[in-house]
């Protein structure tokens, strides 16, 4: 009976964080044995995708070569290394240690992070491809003033860029230590290095192909894992959740929504962070624009749910999974009855008990695999910014050559490669378990508003999107500051001044609203020159007539 | 002629705006579809979750949340599903057709 109600107890513990955002890897980890097997695998990924870098360096020379590969990525191609980009590793192991712990609540996450891909689909997929070149600033900045749209894309695209960072930085840092038993700091370096030369020597081709094999990887072992359950119990999933509810602790309670969301305004901000803040996401919008044209972009949507969708199926088996497999196995726990290296190991013990030591050091070897895929697309998006944005259009006004703009992206990189190192070592300790959630709220809040309205309202003007997209910005950034995930978990007040752990519906109403107001009340001459403009960028929208790509070919 | 009396003709042309009615009323017709499922399914968990989880029958202890969850994942796939065939058919084609008309 102690027993149990000290698992119990370690459940709850550990469910809290990972509840608060399971995409990210909290909590304390402890270090395991050097895992020979793992490394060796890892090992040789490296190799292969350094192999891939040296190759994708000879073809990544001019601008368009190294932010697009060339325009040359098919739609199947570009669904994987979408799915690549998106399945992080902390997702992997958070979604199946939600599913572990608290079971149903697993599967509403996932479905969270699926459903903003379908609205991307129908309603920015193809108007992104025809008019953007290299990033969305491209397209919100179409028919505005480029410097101060530039200007302000940039800056939300870099706080989204550097708290998915960090979140990544501080996960994988404590991931190699539980998988590999290596040091947090030579875990956080290397990831640090290879990040940057990925994409400081292959550019897009190669954080491509990295993102592509990744993701081969990480479905194939989840395939495996997830058939192996099944196998366990005669491919039947009446016995599959007939048996999780026998031996979990909190019985038939997983079957049902749980704490996850507590109230309705913080579900629905929570749903619409997840939902719209895909669509704002920077190193996710500048994939679309490495294939050809609206027809491969649809298609790679389309792979790209098929992919992601799957793999969140797999995570819910591989979670009910560990409940039989890893949940009821003492080997896997400590004395106290938690499972070594906390609840976030659920899917990695599972690996053990199904594939031996083998399988074991494969998944580790694919989880670090995920987390630099992921980083790739994060560093690559973030030198865009720095390169694209910032220096060739608001400090050079337009005026940069093509060789001074990519000397300057090739800084970029390095410098954010330091600069992620260094967020990984400073936030070691912290309570990072709010960073994604912020991540999505800001391109949610920001990115997000001025995109969509560039594309879809003629009214909207330079004033309106810049007054509005700052609005959003400060927004989510205060109210998350002020919420119970900053203000009382981080901070240790009492409690929070803003109540709701998800800033994303206020601060969504407070950009659009913005962006409304001061673009009807602009009654300037450039207002109405940017109105005027509307049509133009209206017929590419539809039918990609002058779209990049389809002037290059 | 310079590009804008390009677009200007599209513009003008009723193939090209019948094609975006079309497509824009499809396009948001998924959208709604998938945007009330999906709030939907948040706000039976947000204000009745005792609903999602009775079980499917008496003789299981599947919940309803179950199926309602894995439908939801399915439901994406099969709308993207939908639209791509048809904008890259039906509507590629016509996109096509206006362009030619055009000249371009």
């Amino acid at each position: 009976m102690r027993v149990l109600r000290s698992l119990i107890a370690a459940a709850a513990l550990t469910a809290a964080p990972a509840l608060a955002f399971a995409d990210s890897i909290n909590g304390e980890v402890h270090k395991q044995p050097t895992n020979y097997i793992a490394i060796g695998m890892f090992l040789a990924f490296i190799l292969l995708t350094l192999g891939i870098t040296k190759w994708a360096s000879k073809r990544s020379a001019s601008t368009k070569d190294y932010y697009t590969a060339g325009g040359s990525i098919t739609g199947f191609q570009n669904g994987l290394a979408i799915a690549g980009d998106f399945m992080s590793a902390a997702s992997f192991l958070g979604i199946s240690a939600l599913v572990f712990t608290s079971g149903f609540d697993g599967l509403i996450y996932s479905i969270g992070f699926l459903v903003g891909w379908p609205i991307i689909l129908f309603l920015m997929a193809e108007r992104l491809r025809n008019l953007g070149k290299y990033t969305f600033s491209d397209v919100a900045s179409y028919r505005l003033s480029q410097t101060p749209i530039r200007f302000l894309s940039a800056l939300s695209s870099l706080t989204v860029v550097a708290f998915y960072l960090i979140a990544q930085m501080v996960g994988a840092g404590k991931l190699i230590q539980l998988l590999f038993g290596l040091d947090y700091l030579v875990a956080v370096v290397l990831v640090g290095v290879l990040m940057v030369l990925y994409v400081l020597f292959g550019g897009m081709l190669a954080t491509t192909w990295v993102q592509i094999i990744k993701a081969v990887l990480l479905l194939s072992g989840a395939t495996f894992m997830a058939i192996m359950v099944m196998v366990s119990v005669d491919f039947d999933f009446g016995k599959l959740f007939a048996d999780a509810v026998a031996v979990h602790p909190k019985g038939v309670a997983i079957m049902s929504p749980g704490g996850l969301v507590s109230d309705p305004i913080s579900a629905i901000s929570l749903g619409l962070a997840l939902m719209f803040g895909t669509a704002g996401l920077p190193h996710i919008l500048m994939r679309f624009f490495t294939v050809s044209d609206a027809k491969e972009a649809r298609k790679s949507v389309f792979y790209a749910t098929g992919f992601i969708g799957y793999f969140y199926i797999l995570t819910f088996i591989i979670g009910f999974g560990a409940i039989l497999l890893v949940g009821t196995n003492p080997a896997f726990k400590d004395a106290a009855g938690e499972l070594l290296g906390g609840s976030n190991m659920a899917a990695v013990h599972l690996a053990k008990a199904v594939g031996g030591d083998v399988f074991l050091g494969f998944i580790s070897a694919v989880a670090f695999a995920t987390i630099l895929a992921v980083v790739a697309g994060l560093a690559l998006a973030g030198a865009s910014s720095v390169a694209l944005d910032l220096y060739s259009h608001v400090i050079r006004q337009g005026k940069a050559t093509e060789k001074q703009q990519m000397t300057v992206s090739k800084v970029s990189v390095v410098l954010l490669g330091i600069v992620a190192i260094w967020l990984g070592v400073v936030f070691e300790k912290q309570n990072i378990a709010f960073m994604v959630g912020l991540a999505f709220s800001v391109a949610a809040s920001t990115n997000f508003p001025i995109l969509f309205l560039s594309m879809y309202w003629s009214k909207l003007t330079t004033r309106g999107a810049f007054i509005g997209g700052a609005l959003g910005l400060i927004t989510a950034l205060t109210l998350t500051v002020l919420s119970p995930t900053v203000w009382v978990d981080v901070f240790h007040h009492a409690t929070a001044i803003f109540p709701y752990k998800y800033p994303a519906l206020f601060a969504m109403i407070v950009s659009f609203v913005g962006t409304w107001f001061f673009s009807i009340t602009d009654n300037s001459a450039k207002a109405k020159a940017e109105r005027e403009k509307f049509f133009a960028q209206f017929v590419r929208s539809q039918t990609g007539l002058g779209a990049s790509g389809a002037v290059d070919h | 002629m310079s590009t804008d009396d390009v677009y200007r003709r599209i513009y003008d042309n009723p193939k090209f705006q019948a094609l975006v009615k079309r497509r824009g009323r499809f396009a948001w017709t998924l959208s709604i579809v998938m945007l009330a499922a999906y709030y939907g399914f948040v706000c039976l968990i947000a204000f009745d979750p005792k609903l999602l989880g009775q079980p499917v029958s008496s003789a299981t202890v599947m919940s309803w949340g179950i199926p309602g969850g894995l439908g939801l994942i399915f439901l994406c796939f099969i709308l993207t599903g939908i639209y791509v065939q048809r904008a890259n058919g039906e509507f590629d084609r016509i996109t096509r057709e206006i362009l030619a008309e055009a000249d371009q």
